[in-house]
């Protein structure tokens, strides 16, 4: 049937036409666009703003500022904390961010007319490091100590396991901030009917979220507000919670002009204004013995928050609860922070908080094998956890743990052990200099695990709608509450479907996502899509299948516990006898008069986290992968060329093995990014500096190496047909690989990504200087 | 200024400002919104056309560029080359997010026009101007390569 196949991707055929819609391809009659004046400081007062009313209105602009929001509406964009405004109002608290808009017939004229305000600030000093503005004594951007969140994790007794300990290695890390660089920029448009309702159209993640940020900031009850999702180019996280400004804004000058507004960022605005992954320092502590015992990890995450909170809260869960690896050990302590500063607000990105922590967490244990002279995926083949173990943070893993079979494939297909040289000294990286050998080989491995969906810090909003109805044509239609971007969700959905009610996969059509078809299901966040829709699609497909049973049993005189489908016919299960097919079946429930729709519902196991014990059932499943990378170092001028990355990964299922692949290259190739090739810069003063795609750069086909997908399926018993989830994992382990491939190359430790042939360059001059003394 | 051209094969005479950018030309006044919008900067590709047979970024070309009868194919013409890679990139899966596709398979498409018999470096090199953020490229290789054995 549909389940397991590589079927061709529902959205293909327009997208490959350019005939799908996205945000920038509708328009609407007498629509009109924004423009939002930002702040130029990182931290001001501002002392006033000054408009000039008679001339915007002979351009035909309107303006809005926050004491224009409707009397009941509130100046705030929910996430997780309320300290996020729509517009500021008295403070600015970092470059770029919103404090009036305009609104006008075209964006020429709000141009024009932005000439007509006037803002004046009175800058105020301004932190961006996170160690730094922790307990600040004068700058307080999030209340008095500016750390809007707090999680640890704990296990044993960390001082014996150091005092057991044999070695102990201890570095301090730091991780850049990464654009997500979805190729379709921001946008919404918002369609006002009439006063008192409003529906909101745009590229985005969460619909749900924007529904209500859009209600609260306009003081309209949720039920007259609508969020359509156009077709999404590309999130990665980035149209998580942005697209709650990006559609609030629209939605405000929608309701100042009583007209279609649109809102849409161009790159550079995009790049300077919106979310990125929160730049991190983390510092870490391993304890292990000359026997290759791991006895104690202990690490302290200081996340960058930038100005406002947005999702940070959720995001340093993962960072906590991911912290110590997927590995045995029994003392832990990882005490984690996030950090208000005077940048840009950071965000939700592919990993969510956890690539933070695996690139230094996984350098830590290639330096522990080191230490004790052990093959680094030995080492880790030693402690990693299986069936019948418990995670560091005390959850007790019964089922679906593929990780050792991740370890045993990829090291299979990389031939790790024949590839793996010894790792040179510098002594040996020179001789062979001198005899112009400059290239050198190296390969490295990062084992990882991934809580997937939304674990116990987002179980509130862990629960999704479905929607299916069958058509007298025969064909189904679906809707859900998650959304498509790119990953593949409505083709995966659609084989879930099709599988389910045994139609045609061709037959099966999901609409789009419309917060008005199903109920609040929660993000589209965490790898979650797959399965939280797909439950919500099998309990809506048992009903209907319920139904259309009754009435082919009532025609036909037959038993209806002896009804099955198979191979898109309806039949007698103990006689196998086919009655008529599914689509006939649909036709007859229609001349009946029966139920032809019906909605389903699924609630996330149950998980739970004690953050004053560090303990819990963190996540309801857990995906595993191991990556392998092999890469070629010029130890002259220190530029790494990636050749080959192998990657493994426990999926539980693979619903359709070619989307899945599509997952696990590009999320391959953006992990590649993070550790090799992206940071944004800022300048001293706050500001983004690498604003548009050619001063930030991402790989090309030019970058990119040969990326074998590995498969596992260890299924997981509450995972549609054992599926678990995919969409952040190929990012996760690439960047420690990489690194620890790099040191297998050239002998040098890296202790910040991405690895720049400078860093690389610098670390082995270093290298070459303690040699000299 | 009057602009003669031939776009998807139609013959079209317009009055346009001299810069207008030809994507715009394209998007605004023609209605084809195949030819996405990326960036503004001819740095993600993902507006690329075939412009008197070359591959451009259809953003930062200024009608006053663009030499008397040129011809220009997008997304909407018809092609053989075209055709078949469309439908390649079907096949393989190779349409993701689908915000660079059309850009992708406009430099496919004349990378292929050019020389059928590219190896993969030149396959690097043909598309290495269009980024795409979904697939780690190793989808459209098939798709590519696979339209290449059946041209």
């Amino acid at each position: 049937m549909a389940v397991g196949k590589r079927l061709k991707r529902k959205d293909a055929d327009t997208k490959v036409t350019g005939e799908a819609p996205y945000a920038y391809d509708l328009s609407f009659a007498d629509e009109h666009y924004l423009k939002v004046i930002r702040s130029p400081y990182a931290h001001a007062k501002i002392l006033r703003v000054e408009i000039d009313y008679k001339q915007l209105e002979s351009l035909g602009v309107v303006a809005g500022t926050a004491k224009d929001l409707p009397e009941k509406g509130k100046n705030v964009l929910h996430v997780i904390h309320d300290d996020w405004p729509l517009l500021a109002e008295k403070v600015v608290r970092h470059v770029g961010e919103p404090v009036v808009i305009l609104v006008g017939s075209t964006l020429k004229i709000t141009d024009e007319a932005s000439k007509y305000v006037s803002i004046k600030y009175e800058v105020l000093p301004a932190v961006f490091d996170p160690v730094e503005a922790k307990d600040h004594p004068s700058i307080h951007i999030f209340e008095e100590n500016n750390v809007c969140s707090y999680w640890q994790q704990k296990n044993g007794d960390i001082e014996k396991g150091f005092s057991e300990s044999d070695i102990i290695i201890e570095n301090e890390y730091r991780t850049p901030a990464q654009e997500h660089a979805y190729i379709e920029t921001q946008g919404c448009i918002a369609v006002p009917q009439g006063h008192d309702s409003m529906t909101v159209y745009g590229s985005m993640q969460c619909p749900f979220y924007v529904q209500r940020c859009a209600a609260e900031v306009l003081g309209l009850e949720w039920s007259k507000v609508n969020i359509i999702q156009t077709t999404t180019g590309g999130a990665f996280g980035g149209k998580e919670d942005v697209p709650n400004q990006i559609g609030s804004l629209a939605a405000f000058g929608a309701w100042l002009v009583k007209k279609p507004v649109k809102f849409l960022l161009s790159r550079e605005e995009d790049i300077e204004t919106t979310s990125k992954r929160h730049p991190a320092v983390i510092r870490y502590k391993t304890g292990v013995t000359k026997e290759g015992e791991l006895k104690a990890i202990k690490a302290e995450v200081f996340l960058n928050t930038g100005a406002y909170a947005t999702l940070a809260p959720a995001v340093l869960y993962r960072a906590a609860l991911h912290a110590a690896g997927p590995y045995r050990c029994e003392n832990v302590d990882v005490q984690a922070y996030a950090v208000t500063t005077n940048l840009v607000p950071f965000g939700a990105f592919r990993g969510f908080g956890s690539p933070q922590v695996i690139f230094p967490g996984e350098e830590q244990m290639d330096r522990a094998a080191e230490s004790i002279g052990m093959d680094p995926s030995d080492f880790r083949e030693r402690h990693i956890l299986k069936v019948g173990d418990k995670t560091t943070f005390g959850q007790i893993l019964d089922q679906s743990v593929g990780l050792e079979e991740t370890l045993h494939k990829a090291r299979e297909q990389s031939n790790w052990y024949k590839r793996r040289k010894p790792t040179p000294t510098i002594a040996e990286v020179l001789e062979d200099q001198k005899k112009g050998k400059y290239r050198r080989k190296g390969i490295g491995i990062a084992t990882i695990f991934y809580g997937c969906f939304l674990g116990a810090a987002g179980k509130i909003m862990s629960r999704s709608g479905a929607y299916v109805q069958v058509e007298p044509d025969g064909s189904v239609r679906f809707a859900v509450g998650t959304t498509e971007m790119g990953q593949g969700m409505i083709t995966v959905l659609s084989q879930i479907v099709a599988e389910e009610l045994g139609i045609e996969y061709e037959k099966v059509h999901m609409t789009p996502v419309d917060t008005s078809r199903v109920p609040d299901s929660g993000p589209t966040v965490a790898s979650r899509a797959t399965i939280m829709s797909g439950r919500a699609l099998q309990d809506a497909c048992e009903k209907l299948r319920a139904l259309i049973y009754d009435k082919v049993a009532l025609k036909y005189e037959l038993d209806i516990t002896n009804l099955e489908i198979k191979g898109y016919q309806i039949q007698e299960i103990t006689s196998q006898k086919k009655i008529l097919s599914v689509s006939d079946a649909i036709k007859l429930v229609y001349q009946e008069r029966g139920q032809v729709a019906v909605a389903g519902w699924d609630v996330a196991p149950p998980t739970h986290y004690d953050n004053e014990k560090g303990q819990g059932d963190a996540y309801s499943a857990y995906a595993w992968c191991t990556n392998i990378i092999e890469v070629e170092v010029d130890s002259q001028i220190g530029t790494v060329d990636i050749l080959n990355i192998w990657a493994a990964h426990d999926v539980g299922k693979a619903i359709n093995p070619q989307t899945l692949e599509g997952q696990i290259e590009g999320g391959s190739l953006q992990g590649l990014g993070y550790g090799r090739y992206e940071e944004i810069v800022f300048t001293p003063e706050g500001r983004v500096l690498s604003n548009n795609l050619g001063t930030y750069l991402i790989p090309t086909t030019k970058e990119t190496p040969n990326i074998h997908s590995i498969i596992v399926e260890d299924p997981w018993s509450d995972g549609p047909y054992g599926a678990k989830g995919i969409g952040e994992q190929p990012l996760m382990g690439i960047a420690p690989a990489l690194t620890n491939a790099i040191a297998n190359a050239v002998g040098i430790r890296l202790n910040t990504i991405p690895a720049t042939p400078e860093r690389v360059w610098a670390a082995i001059q270093e290298k070459i200087m303690e040699e000299v003394k | 200024m009057i602009i003669r051209i031939t776009i998807n094969g139609r013959f079209i005479v317009r009055d346009v400002p001299p810069n207008r950018r030809l994507l715009d030309f394209l998007r605004e006044d023609l209605g084809l919104k195949g030819t996405k919008y990326g960036c503004d900067q001819g740095e993600c590709g993902a507006c690329s056309v075939i412009l008197n047979d070359k591959i451009v970024t259809s953003c930062i070309i200024l009608m006053a560029q663009i030499p008397l009868n040129s011809t220009v194919l997008t997304i909407e013409g018809t092609d053989s080359v075209l055709q078949l890679i469309q439908e390649k990139f079907k096949e393989f899966g190779a349409a993701q997010c689908g915000a660079c596709t059309t850009g992708m398979i406009m430099a496919a498409t004349s990378l292929l026009h050019l020389n059928p018999n590219v190896n993969q470096e030149e396959i690097e090199e043909g598309l290495c101007g269009v980024l795409c953020r979904c697939t780690g490229y190793t989808k459209i290789y098939d798709a590519v390569k696979e339209a290449q054995k059946q041209l």
